[in-house]
């Protein structure tokens, strides 16, 4: 996936498939308007250059018709870096985070619509909160003076200073507990896990100080936490850091759980959250970070918030309704762009929320379509999509059933670390097209 | 003759009127007489000593120059005061003792008893605008932070009455700035060192007081509150009550280290005598101004002992002897140790203290009245509180067709 930037640029002058047509230069003068190359990752890079509508959807499989197979394999890291310096020769030095917010005011007479990664998205939704309510904070590993581990606080302890942004120790419980103790206190922490993987050594505080509190004090003692970070699956991380703890968390009343998409999932659910007066856990994604999207007018407004609970259709359909959250709505929507080539249409749901599952939503289409499928990363067993089938089963919608719900998900084993065992635990695009052909009987 | 000896005596040892000389006399001769049959007399408060100082037991200290000061000031309405929480907390928890034997008190039951100078003392040195966690031997610090003592027993009891409405029980009440009553054991202290960090954050000079007790002063999260709470500064006062036994597990048998006031390494720290309760009153006043000074946190070790076992399901006697009990009861009692202290110095009459004695006994009695007969909270109340703020939601029941309502 992640490849060297000569070999980026080689095949950007070889062309790539049909999907989006190359023409470098009459694009260049559009690079004066890009945001600095510093937070570009490739997919950036490509909208940029393109203005293709079909990639506002992109994720990063399509990428793969690319002819990348003579790449050696960098990390990811180091690949976000080496695009940065190539691409520093054809564009002006980068800025920070910070002041490419602030060149965003600028261009309000460019069109309104403006492509943002999930990190910016992040990253604008915890910076405007910040600003907007006092006793809203951050703290976690890294957060501060390295910007993030994943660089989603970027720019913002520089911002707002060792008050509101604090690095904390390698003490998971310890830091989860002072969040919990503060949020109880009247404040209104973030509190970030470097990945949830590390969340198991804090979900103690999370479950039995953080969630049940207002239950167990009938109302006297509210927490309003946000507990954040990457959830899931990453590349090549292997199994003690590729969990996905949806069901976990999903499973615990007193918990809202959100799990968003896209950048405008990302900023709209933060804000939400951040604004909620419960415990939140916001389970993001590590490979949809460098992922930009185009994020409407509307959302780009400091109080354009999305509200918690709500499901979202992302596609339209009538044959089958794929029910899936977090990265793999990419992978929804890819498979649904082939089917349509032969005649199926799909719908797909963005669940966007956890807990509370939208069930109405989800009920609503099946009974539309008569089909189900959800699609996850998490492990099968006692999951997500085991929720949502039990749920259909459950209520007016079963009836409208022509088959057996189908649950496409991670393999039941922990995560294996060599790339052709790991890229056969998860879901592809082939097995969901595969499950879709299988439900429909065709 | 011999009253009168000892009436001269007194004239001559402590600056007394004439006229306490005379009441001291008439009435040192009628108390013989009226305690025989049985009636209360009432003196006027001008007969007693307004204020005495005492030597109290000097502190141990780690990593600190001095230790709090080795006497204390106790003037007459505090002794009271603190006699009469001291003595509510005891008879609370006897009669929560007494529920709990017939049944109406279910589930977990830690009772406080031998250990109220340390909710005492400490609620005496600091404000009602500091905060304070505690784990779930709670009632005493629910009590000493505002909560009525109907309402404790009534949420012992699982009525609607009680502080959080039944749904809470024993280990889990709460009031304003203070954060219960928590079951797990030492999570407490990092929620603690949180508060303590909203307070510093809000630079409003209050301190976080985060209790522990010696079973918990082995858990590892412990330690990693104690490190931020020092490179932060945060005004925290730990406090590990050792009450000589975690469970049924004596220190020795579960601590490499006893000396629970040096575990904070780098963070000060003092062994007081928790069976006192001015000596805790000091300490906790020497913390506070330590913390409210900026100099960071401050770990305090409170000797004391709890007369029952763990819970109500422990007998308390396998692990110790009767003993030890019996022992600690007859010399250390905190409630017997102030009585005697005022007695002695004459800063009130024995009556006094049996009406007050009286008096408690009787709120108390009236408190587990209305815990027994309040009724248990309605069904509808069942979903509800599970989120704030939220519009009301659908709860799932048992099974599909039981749909519950939840509001916040």
């Amino acid at each position: 996936m992640y490849c060297s930037s000569w070999q980026f640029w080689s095949s950007l002058h070889k062309g790539s498939s049909g999907r989006c047509p190359w023409l470098l230069f009459p694009f260049f003068t559009l690079w004066l308007f890009a945001p600095p190359p510093s937070q570009l990752s490739r997919c950036d890079w490509l909208c940029v250059m393109t203005r293709s509508d079909r990639v506002v959807n992109c994720s990063c499989d399509w990428l793969k018709s690319l002819d990348l197979s003579r790449v050696t394999a960098f990390s990811p890291a180091e690949d976000r870096f080496n695009m940065a310096a190539s691409l520093r020769c054809f564009l002006r030095t980068g800025k920070n985070a910070v002041s490419a917010l602030q060149r965003r005011e600028f261009h309000r007479s460019l069109p309104a619509a403006v492509q943002v990664t999930v990190r910016d998205a992040l990253n604008q939704a915890m910076d405007e909160e910040l600003e907007r309510d006092e006793r809203v904070f951050l703290l976690g590993e890294e957060v501060a003076q390295y910007d993030g581990a994943y660089k989603v606080s970027r720019g913002l302890w520089k911002k707002y200073g060792d008050k509101r942004i604090i690095d904390t120790p390698i003490t998971e419980m310890g830091f989860t507990g002072i969040a919990v103790g503060a949020a109880m206190a009247g404040l209104r922490p973030i509190c970030e896990f470097m990945t949830f993987n590390f969340s198991m050594q804090a979900i103690d505080q999370v479950i039995n100080s953080a969630a049940k509190t207002y239950y167990m004090s009938a109302g006297l003692q509210s927490v309003p936490i946000v507990f954040r970070g990457p959830n899931g699956a990453s590349a090549g991380v292997a199994a003690q850091h590729s969990q996905c703890f949806a069901a976990w968390y999903g499973h615990c009343p007193g918990l809202k759980v959100v799990s968003p998409w896209n950048a405008e999932d990302a900023k709209g659910l933060l804000k939400s959250a951040i604004r909620d007066d419960n415990p939140v856990v916001f389970l993001e994604n590590e490979l949809m970070y460098g992922v930009p999207f185009e994020m409407s007018e509307e959302s780009q407004s400091k109080d354009f918030t999305i509200p918690i609970g709500k499901a979202k259709v992302e596609r339209q359909g009538t044959h089958v309704t794929m029910v899936t959250h977090s990265r793999y709505v990419s992978h929804c929507l890819d498979a649904a762009a082939v089917l349509a080539k032969e005649g199926i249409e799909c719908e797909v749901i963005n669940l966007r929320t956890i807990r509370p599952l939208d069930v109405d939503c989800i009920e609503t289409s099946v009974m539309k379509t008569n089909h189900l499928v959800t699609v996850e990363g998490g492990w099968p067993q006692f999951g997500v999509g085991a929720e949502i089938c039990a749920r259909v089963m459950e209520g007016p919608a079963f009836n409208y059933l022509d088959a057996p719900a189908t649950r496409v998900t991670g393999v039941d084993i922990p995560m294996p670390y060599a790339k052709i065992l790991e890229d056969n635990s998860l879901p592809q695009i082939k097995d969901i097209i595969f499950s879709v052909k299988k439900t429909l009987n065709v | 003759m011999s009253a009168c000896l000892l009436a001269f005596a007194t004239a001559v040892l402590e600056p007394v009127k004439l006229q306490w000389l005379f009441n001291d006399f008439i009435l040192g001769y009628f108390q013989d007489v009226l305690l025989g049959s049985r009636v209360v007399v009432s003196r006027s408060f001008a007969d007693f000593t307004p204020q005495a100082t005492f030597d109290i037991k000097k502190c141990d200290v780690h990593r600190l120059e001095e230790g709090p000061p080795v006497k204390a000031t106790l003037t007459r309405d505090q002794g009271l005061q603190y006699y009469r929480i001291m003595q509510t907390v005891r008879r609370m928890e006897l009669k929560a003792d007494q529920l709990y034997k017939q049944k109406i008190i279910r589930g977990f039951c830690h009772l406080y008893d031998g250990q109220e100078a340390c909710a005492a003392g400490i609620e005496a040195a600091i404000n009602p605008s500091d905060h304070l966690i505690t784990a779930y031997r709670a009632h005493g610090y629910t009590y000493t932070r505002g909560v009525a003592i109907k309402e404790i027993l009534a949420e012992l009891t699982g009525r609607k009455g009680g502080v959080a409405k039944g749904k809470g029980g024993s280990m889990h009440m709460y009031a304003p700035h203070f954060y219960g009553g928590n079951g797990i054991v030492g999570a407490q202290v990092p929620l603690g060192a949180g508060i303590a960090l909203a307070c510093q954050y809000q630079g409003n000079n209050q301190v976080c007081v985060t209790l522990y007790g010696d079973g918990a002063a082995n858990q590892g999260q412990l330690f990693e509150a104690f490190n931020m709470a020092a490179l932060w500064k945060l005004p925290c006062i730990f406090i590990c009550e050792n009450n000589k036994y975690g469970m049924g597990t004596s220190v020795e048998r579960a601590s490499a280290s006893t000396d629970y006031y040096k575990r904070g390494d780098f963070i000060p720290g003092l062994r007081v005598d928790g069976m006192d309760v001015l000596c805790v009153r000091e300490a906790t006043q020497f913390a506070a101004d330590h913390c409210r000074s900026g100099k960071g946190p401050i770990v305090m070790e409170l000797q004391t002992y709890r007369y029952h076992g763990h819970s109500m399901s422990d007998p308390g006697v396998s692990y110790r002897t009767r003993e030890e009990i019996q022992e600690v009861r007859s010399k250390s009692d905190p409630i017997s140790l102030l009585k005697d202290r005022m007695l002695s110095n004459n800063m009130a009459a024995v009556e006094e203290f049996k009406e007050i004695d009286i008096a408690i006994r009787k709120e108390v009695e009236e408190a587990a009245q209305y815990a027994t007969s309040d009724p248990e909270p309605p069904l509808e109340e069942l979903c509800n509180h599970i989120f704030k703020n939220d519009p009301p939601l659908e709860v799932r029941g048992t099974h599909p067709w039981a749909t519950l309502k939840s509001v916040s």
